[in-house]
């Protein structure tokens, strides 16, 4: 059974060395999909996200979700990292990469932990406004549940 | 004594990271624990006016509002999540 990597922290990550560590010295994988999540400014009006989590069921409710995709899809190694804290438009807030024997596998693996990951884990966004006024937490989306469901 | 932990705009609205309560005997579900907290003052009230929208997790597990909650050593009470 494939175990997978996940890891929940302040600390930027980095693309490459996550890759490198899922495929060096394997010839069994074909397809590695990696998805990025980044933080926006919404057109100049946010300063910053800042993440908050619920330490210990964040790295568990990403760590069933990555176990029912590797089952799901047959991956052959995935990994989860998000981040918390205060982040700012342009870096890094999430990492998802899945690998697998061909691409379908790894494609829909990718997809499919990030629409669990989206309702599912316990993590919550507050904007930071650029002008300084009052901060407000995002609001969940009825898409986000919808492009869920369609895996069921 | 049973541990709740609250966060985002619950724990704002609250006013408290976590707190142990002593939960009466009639409060069974999920559900019935966001009603029974609502009765313990304004800014529960103000935090779980909506109690449908509220998750609930019991020991680091979502649970659903009409899963009983006995034997639970850690609740936590938090909006929809929007990670990602």
């Amino acid at each position: 059974m494939t175990m997978p990597t996940i890891r929940v922290q302040t600390d930027d990550f980095d693309l490459q060395s996550e890759i490198d560590l899922l495929t060096a010295g394997r010839m069994d994988i074909g397809a590695v999909v990696s998805f990025c999540g980044l933080c926006r400014d919404e057109q100049g009006a946010l300063s910053a996200l800042e993440l908050e989590h619920y330490p210990g069921m964040a790295e568990a409710e990403m760590n069933r979700i990555a176990l029912l995709a590797i089952d799901r899809f047959s991956l052959l190694g995935l990994t989860a990292i998000h981040r918390y804290g205060k982040i700012a438009p342009g870096a890094n807030i999430v990492l998802v990469i899945a690998v697998a024997s061909h691409r379908q596998a790894a494609f829909d693996g990718a997809n499919f932990v990030m629409d669990f990951l989206k309702t599912s884990a316990p993590f919550w966004k507050k904007e930071h406004a650029a002008d300084g006024s009052p901060r407000s937490w995002v609001d969940a989306k009825d898409a986000d549940d919808t492009a869920r469901d369609r895996w069921r | 004594m049973t541990k709740l932990v609250y966060f985002a705009w619950v724990r704002e609205r609250i006013g408290k990271t976590e707190e142990d309560l002593d939960l009466p005997p009639e409060v069974l579900t999920a559900r019935d624990l966001l009603n029974h907290l609502k009765t313990l003052g304004e800014e529960y009230e103000n935090a779980l006016q909506y109690p449908e929208v509220i998750r609930v997790a019991i020991d680091q597990e979502h649970v659903e509002h009409f899963e009983k909650i006995a034997g639970a050593r850690e609740i936590g009470i938090f909006p929809p999540m929007t990670g990602g």
